[in-house]
């Protein structure tokens, strides 16, 4: 083990923290940490989905009842997920949901807004037709409406998933016991920088594969129409 | 009760001067006060079924949107229009309305753009085999599985004409379709779109057009806008059978007539 001059180390060295991230590994905690975070990350991320894609929608398609919410959405679009950490522990106590509940606010916002904008920029030639066509409104919705904001949305999950990789990291910081986010802070109390190291490691790695995952799925076969439109 | 198959009575049009680019709310009527402007003045107009009337006029002139009176996508601020003795009242199946930019959905092949018009057909194998009909119809079928930006414009135009087509209407309402095509594809369109009128031979065609030559060799009357705001000018009928000879002396004066009608003298 090399002491530098000054005796501090300013980071730790590679073999270090390969050494320590494979011991983390041996003990099964890195899995264990790993599975926790993605869990929440995913469970707040769906939740978001499923809640922010249909109102966006809904908000981009009717105009009135959009500048009735829209203030209420700038108003709390700006205040950081994390500053409910607090109440998310108040109203559910500790485990994983105060967790799933930042990480599903981080989303929220943003993928409301890009739902929002999405539906709202759709041609409104393609309803005249859709309308002329005499079209159900479930057809108009899957054939028009999904169709045209699916490769805006595609894009606004995509950054919004790295988004909520960063807030899990945060929240778990904050209160929890368990996650890649409590691997950091645990490693700092213990003055261990090279486990720091590590899981800052993982959670750079995992964040590149979950990118490229959502970077395969804007990719799908159903928006080819997208890319040669340019 | 009016007879005719299409009957405008005193259509009047105005839209609202700070404009009103909501499209999502279908058949929206302009709310006329005092900031508007007229667009469409006293319409009055008799179609009969089966007619191919063209409608020439002067860009702005109010033609495109006297179509989407009669496909119901804008209610008239004055006057009525009847189709078949009934009042529009917003867009319908049997009033098919083809577009001036182009409006297949990018994100659907040909073949599922037809299909989409086919909705009442019981199964789905049955959309898909009568889709390739009408694909077939305007020599499309070896690309049903294309894209709309894979198609060149004027195969895009004959796409767009299918889909209206297999909606079934007996109104068929075409704006400009063929502006975007250079000469000769226009010319084949022209063949086509008359084909396609003797093959449905009760289907009633409003034509909007800048070609005169186009009105001339295809309709059975040219209706003549003047405007804005626009107003009717003059009808004229054409009764010479198809195939046309677009040089021959009675087309000639009735060539001359419309440009000296639209105030055009460098034409000729
Ligand atoms: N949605 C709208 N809101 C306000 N004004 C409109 C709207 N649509 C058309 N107008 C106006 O109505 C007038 C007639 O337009 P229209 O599109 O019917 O003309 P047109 O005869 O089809 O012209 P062109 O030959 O260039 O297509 C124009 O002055 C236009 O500015
Ligand atoms: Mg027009």
């Amino acid at each position: 083990m090399s002491v530098s001059a000054c005796n501090v180390e300013m980071f730790p060295d590679i073999a270090r923290i390969l050494r320590a991230l494979y011991r983390l590994i041996l003990d099964g905690s890195l899995l264990k940490h790993c599975v926790a975070s993605l869990f929440r990350v995913t469970v707040g991320f769906y939740l978001a989905i499923v809640t922010a894609v249909p109102l966006g929608v809904l908000l981009g398609l009717y105009r009135t009842l959009y500048r009735i919410v829209n203030p209420v959405i700038q108003f709390l679009r700006p205040i950081s997920p994390l500053a409910w950490a607090p109440f998310a522990i108040l109203w559910f106590g500790i485990g994983d949901l105060p967790a799933i509940f930042i990480i599903f606010l981080a989303c929220f916002f943003p993928l409301l807004i890009a739902a929002v904008d999405a539906s709202a920029n759709i041609n409104p030639i393609y309803f005249q037709v859709g309308a002329n066509l005499q079209l159900s409104r479930w057809s108009a919705f899957a054939n028009i409406i999904l169709p045209a904001i699916i490769p805006n949305v595609m894009l606004a999950l995509r950054m919004t998933l790295g988004m909520a990789w960063v807030v899990v990291v945060a929240a778990e910081m904050i209160g929890m016991k368990s996650g890649l986010g409590f691997l950091i802070v645990d490693g700092r109390d213990a003055l261990r920088l090279d486990r720091v190291a590590a899981a800052m490691l993982v959670i750079g790695l995992i964040g590149l594969v979950l990118d490229r995952i959502m970077q395969q799925l804007g990719e799908l076969e159903s928006l080819r129409w997208k890319n040669a439109r340019k | 009760m009016p007879e005719s198959k299409i009957h405008f009575d005193r259509v009047c049009l105005e839209y609202p001067k700070n404009g009103n680019k909501s499209g999502l709310r279908f058949a929206r009527t302009p709310r006329p006060n005092g900031q508007s402007t007229l667009v469409l003045e006293n319409i009055d107009l008799e179609i009969e079924t089966g007619e191919f009337v063209s409608i020439i006029g002067h860009s702005g002139c109010g033609k495109s949107s006297l179509l989407k009176i009669v496909a119901g996508f804008v209610r008239p601020t004055g006057g009525s229009i009847w189709i078949d003795g009934r009042p529009v009242e917003g867009p319908r199946a049997d009033h098919m309305f083809v577009f001036q930019e182009g409006a297949l959905f990018p994100w659907l092949t040909i073949l599922k753009n037809v299909s989409l018009a086919l909705n009442s057909a019981r199964d789905q194998a049955d959309r898909i085999k009568m889709a390739r009909q009408y694909l077939e119809l305007v020599s499309l079928e070896a690309y049903e599985d294309y894209y709309p930006h894979m198609l060149s414009g004027g195969m895009r135009q004959r796409a767009e004409l299918a889909r209206a087509l297999a909606a079934r209407p007996d109104v068929l309402l075409v704006d400009e379709p063929f502006s975007g095509l250079d000469y000769l594809t226009r010319l084949q369109m022209r063949e086509e779109i008359l084909y396609l009128h003797m093959m449905l031979e009760k289907t009633t065609i409003l034509f909007v057009t800048h070609d005169i030559d186009e009105a001339l060799q295809l309709s059975d009357r040219v209706v003549i806008m003047s405007g804005p705001p626009g107003r009717l000018q003059s009808c004229r009928p054409i009764c010479v059978a198809h195939p046309r000879q677009l040089s021959s002396s009675v087309l000639d004066e009735m060539r001359s007539d419309i440009y000296h009608q639209l105030g055009v003298h460098a034409a000729l």
